[in-house]
């Protein structure tokens, strides 16, 4: 591991400076999750009275409850549309935007804001909007003759959470989208242009293939963000309804321990969840990497 | 010279204020709800025009709360969010950079180790391991408490990295020149390297900041007393009544104060904003 | 110098008021019904200087209940705690985390009788050897609200409730085709009002073992055939525009659309009575009894209690329960008792708040104010009718509106969504079993 050549040599100011780092990832990140594996290795009665060791009993369960292969198939559905949205969205708006000369800095700002906007806000006010009594957007369709209904229609409530989600996140992508852009040669562009390819050929052939690195990048970062950031968005929308058709895993990890009190199978799918996080880390890492060495 | 053509150029304004119009408009509504009675959300469609009770709602949310509902007047619970983001963003910076100055300018045992445990923190998520998280936190009686508010939250792996990745590109010949001086390395810490990262602390504050205001579990969770409901958490509480429907026009009008100040910070201090958002790269 | 004192008195008073113990209780009451907890909570306050209850709103009641259980394993718990009936079951079970009401008034030396309670209500929270192991606070019944403006649009009886769900179709059918409003009706609560106590009223039973009042090998038996007809029906209803739904749970979206005169109909909590009379101001009220299928045997029988009583969890200091019980005390007194059933629409618990109700001619000026007591009170219960004990029962509630949506959905039939109810929630009490068996 990288450190400078030459380094100070006191030997106790290093840990004194670590320690408070540390002593919080010890006490609230290493220890609870210590916690969650043994507790998921339980059986205990909501209020904590009597402990059972089940072995992988918990394990069991999770892969032969319906209601957890569904999640899995859910949370699937929901981070591959959110992903997709936010990323095409962003996409065209930032090559639309990466062609303005003086209007760029004031498209940016007006498109970059709702970054700031929490992911429970953002599920409010599309749940607002989508009211089945008084929401604009269900009274325009009603008009087109579409019946919206989110309370009892899984793949509505469905694009309602991945419309929230995704709203928030079109600023990200496009902010790196845009970043990535200003980085491709002009004279590259320009060349083809000399050879007689048009816009849309050149997108395809030159700005595609060169911002992949970055779609990668966002891919990655958009599913961490929609498996684990938008927990406020399904608490303060759907609540995992309707009939679980919202029910990603890291809700169902939230509603069976607080809300279910059955704490084993919620250890359980926190351990499941950390290694699923554990591995999105090491793509994101590795990527980092590499482009320090670029 | 790539060729000049308006009409691809005006297909391009033309997508960009789709785009703006997209995600200014669920605000606008907001704002605009807002501004109404209790009685304009009973039936028909979301009025579109702003109405006369503006000033009446946001008295109301700010000064008085909704007691009903539990919730405290707006006032505190915006502060309780500022405070929150407050020790949260600059409780992360104070221990990432101590941190990466280890990391970088010392040699030691178990170095390795330090840097491994703090990325663990990455793959830690709060969402995560929220139930043993909130048992131990409750165990060391940090319930309804700002320690307890911020302080789990305060680890960043993140931001060590970055100052780390920062310190590396410091020039050598600073520290040597220190050195020479006979600076210590604390002195060297906050005179040179302090001053140098300046921009970096900057760009992520804003970054940080912004986390701490929108966290909504954390909050939900560990208080039990509406003396330390944030704003965001508090949005949930408001909009789910029994027995009678949520009063959308003070719903609205927190909505709206709670999205204020970081979209304020976004706007307001874009440059940071941005380098600090593609810098941390998360 | 008059100034002066009164600003010392003041100050005094304060003083004590800050040394009082302090006594928490979190409760779910929300809206119109929470202003009214809090003002007899002030009245409390106001009343006697040794203690301070401090009521705290924490959201529905499976949020009350979980959040609470969650503090207590934390040792954050509240004094009191609302637990709504559905709950019992998980509180009875927790033998170490609870102290019972009876032996919190006794170890007090509070004076407190429970015959003085209304049995149907007290036996839904009372242990088989007769103690009552919680306060009941606020019981409610299920019953059925009407647009008394639109009926007589539709050209129907005003003064006439739908008898029978046959005729609620029937009036539905009317007043859709009459243009007086565009929903027959729309209920609250699914799990409450269209199995549990569509069974009780029917008299057909919710689970083996008296409904679960037998023991925790008990289990579910609502895949019957009234159970499967009336969720066929709603279905069809529901297609048929006569039936809207209002969400899950207590059903938050179902009130507006009564208030908004959308559905003419509307059913839920006898205590949704406080909210009804605050917002419905455009046009007339008019309450009766839940309907029943005519040719089933034994209907109407008698609907039972829903709403919340208050556990006090123990760990706290010793002297608080004294002011816990006598809080109690004063919560059942007769006068807060006849207040708090005649302003929210939740039954008298005592026999003494409820003929004070008839000395004062509440009833007899507000028509309508006693159908949740004659409901109830009907005919003696049965073991189907008396109420349920079931562990878990929360979470298969939570089963309950999950088939619902499926059927309303149309991704299931009746019988599949309540054969589904019947196996998710036998799972779940087997669980519980294993755990507090």
């Amino acid at each position: 591991m990288q450190s400078k050549r030459t380094v100070f040599s006191n030997r106790a100011l290093p840990y004194m400076l670590l320690a408070p780092q540390l002593a919080v990832t010890a006490i609230f990140f290493l220890w609870p999750a210590a916690q969650a594996f043994r507790q998921s290795f339980l059986r205990e009665d909501a209020f904590g009275f009597s402990t059972q060791f089940v072995w992988f009993d918990n394990y069991m369960r999770l892969f032969q409850s319906a209601s957890y292969l569904n999640s899995m198939a859910v949370t699937a559905v929901f981070a591959t549309s959110v992903a997709v949205l936010s990323i095409v969205i962003a996409l065209a708006l930032a090559v639309a935007a990466n062609g303005m000369i003086r209007s760029q800095q004031t498209y940016s700002t007006l498109i970059i804001w709702p970054y700031a906007v929490a992911p429970a806000v953002a599920g409010v006010m599309w749940w607002f909007m989508f009211n089945p009594t008084i929401g604009i957007l269900s009274y325009l369709m009603r008009q087109a003759g579409y019946n919206w209904n989110h309370g009892l229609d899984g793949t509505d409530a469905m694009i309602l959470v991945v419309i929230a989600s995704s709203w928030k996140q079109i600023s990200y992508n496009f902010l790196f989208f845009l970043a990535g852009l200003h980085a491709i040669p002009r004279s590259l562009t320009e060349a083809a242009a000399i050879d007689g390819a048009g816009p849309i050929k050149r997108f395809f052939t030159i700005t595609l293939p060169l911002l992949s690195p970055t779609t990668f990048f966002l891919v990655v970062v958009n599913v961490v963000y929609a498996m684990f950031d938008t927990f406020a968005v399904i608490h303060a929308t759907t609540e995992g309804g309707p009939n679980q058709a919202t029910n990603i895993l890291v809700y169902k990890v939230f509603d069976d321990g607080f809300i279910g009190l059955n704490l084993g199978s919620s250890a359980a799918q926190s351990v499941i969840l950390m290694a699923i996080v554990t591995v999105f880390t090491f793509i994101q890492f590795r990527y980092i990497e590499r482009r320090v060495e670029y | 010279m790539i060729e000049n053509r308006p009409l691809l150029k005006l297909t391009a304004h033309l997508v960009l204020i789709a785009g703006v119009a997209l995600v200014a408009f669920p605000v606008y509504l907001a704002i605009i709800a807002s501004t109404h009675g209790p009685t304009d959300f009973m039936s028909g469609v979301i009025p579109l025009l702003p109405g006369p009770h503006a000033v009446e709602n946001y008295r109301q949310v700010l000064a008085s709360g909704v007691s009903t509902s539990g919730i405290p007047p707006i006032s505190l619970m915006m502060t309780n969010s500022l405070i929150m983001a407050l020790t949260i963003a600059i409780g992360k910076i104070v221990i990432s950079l101590l941190s990466a100055f280890a990391i970088v300018y010392f040699r030691f045992p178990f170095r390795a180790l330090a840097f491994w445990a703090i990325f663990v923190t990455l793959m830690l998520p709060v969402e995560v391991r929220i139930v043993p998280t909130f048992q131990v936190v409750a165990n060391l009686g940090m319930l309804n408490s700002y320690a307890g508010l911020s302080i789990p939250l305060i680890a960043s792996a993140t931001a060590t990295f970055l100052f780390r990745q920062f310190f590396l590109t410091v020039p050598d010949e600073l520290m040597e020149a220190a050195r020479v001086d006979g600076a210590g390395p604390m002195k060297f810490f906050f005179d040179i390297l302090l001053p140098l990262s300046r921009t970096n602390i900057a760009a992520l504050f804003v970054i940080l900041f912004i986390y701490g205001w929108n966290q909504y579990l954390w909050p939900l969770l560990i208080t039990t007393s509406s003396d330390y409901y944030t704003v965001v958490m508090g949005i949930k509480r408001m909009a789910d009544v029994a027995d009678s429907y949520p009063q959308w026009n003070t719903v609205m009008a927190t909505v709206v104060l709670a999205m204020l100040p970081p979209v304020l910070v976004v706007i307001c201090m874009q440059r940071l904003f941005v380098k600090g958002l593609v810098e941390t790269e998360k | 110098m008059k100034k002066a004192l009164l600003a010392a008195l003041l100050l005094s008073t304060s003083l004590t008021q800050a040394n009082a113990a302090e006594i928490q209780w979190w409760h779910a009451m929300g809206g119109e019904l929470g202003a009214k907890l809090e003002a007899i909570v002030a009245d409390y306050n106001e009343s006697q200087d040794e203690h301070t209850v401090v009521p705290t709103y924490k959201g529905t009641y499976p949020e009350t209940m979980t959040a609470a259980i969650a503090a207590f394993r934390a040792n954050e718990q509240p004094h009191i705690v609302q637990v709504f009936e559905v709950g019992t079951g998980t509180m009875m079970a927790a033998e170490g985390a609870v102290y019972p009401v009876y032996e919190v008034m006794a170890d007090a030396g509070e004076e407190f009788d429970p015959a003085n309670f209304l049995p149907s209500v007290v036996g839904y929270y009372t242990d088989t050897d007769g103690n009552m192991l919680s306060m009941p606070f606020n019981s409610s019944t299920p019953i059925v609200y009407y647009n008394k403006d639109v009926f007589a649009e539709a050209g129907l009886d005003p003064e006439q409730p739908p008898r029978t769900w046959e005729e609620l179709e029937q009036f539905s059918q009317q007043i859709i085709e009459s243009g007086a409003a565009t929903c027959g009706f729309t209920s609250g609560w699914i799990s409450w009002i269209h199995l549990e106590n569509l069974s009780a009223w029917h008299n057909q039973p919710i689970g083996t073992m008296e409904n679960g009042f037998g023991g925790l090998g008990t289990e579910l038996t609502v895949n019957g055939d009234v159970q499967t007809r009336h969720w066929e029906n709603l279905a069809r209803w529901q297609q048929e525009g006569i039936f809207q739904y209002g969400g899950p749970v207590g059903g938050d979206d179902a009130p507006p659309k009564f208030y908004a005169q959308e559905c003419a109909i509307y059913m839920n909590s006898s205590a949704s009575r406080a909210g009804v009379v605050e917002n419905a101001t455009d046009f007339e009220v008019g309450y009766g009894m839940l309907p029943y299928y005519e040719d089933v045997e034994g209907a109407p029988q008698n609907s039972i209690i829903g709403g919340a009583t208050l556990w006090v969890l123990q760990g706290k200091a010793e002297e608080d329960y004294a002011g816990v019980a006598d809080f109690f005390s004063y919560l059942s007194s007769q006068e807060v008792q006849a207040k708090w059933h005649q302003e929210t629409g939740y039954l008298p618990i005592t026999q003494a708040a409820y003929d004070l109700g008839q000395e004062q001619g509440f009833y007899a000026e507000n028509p309508g104010s006693d159908v949740s007591i004659e409901q109830i009170t009907l005919n003696e219960p049965t073991e189907n009718s008396k109420g349920l004990r079931f562990g878990n029962y929360v979470q298969i509630r939570t089963v309950i509106d999950e088939e619902f949506q499926a059927l309303l959905a149309g991704s299931k039939t009746a019988e599949e969504a309540l054969d589904a109810v019947v196996e998710r929630g036998n799972e779940l009490i087997r669980e519980f079993e294993e755990i507090n068996g």
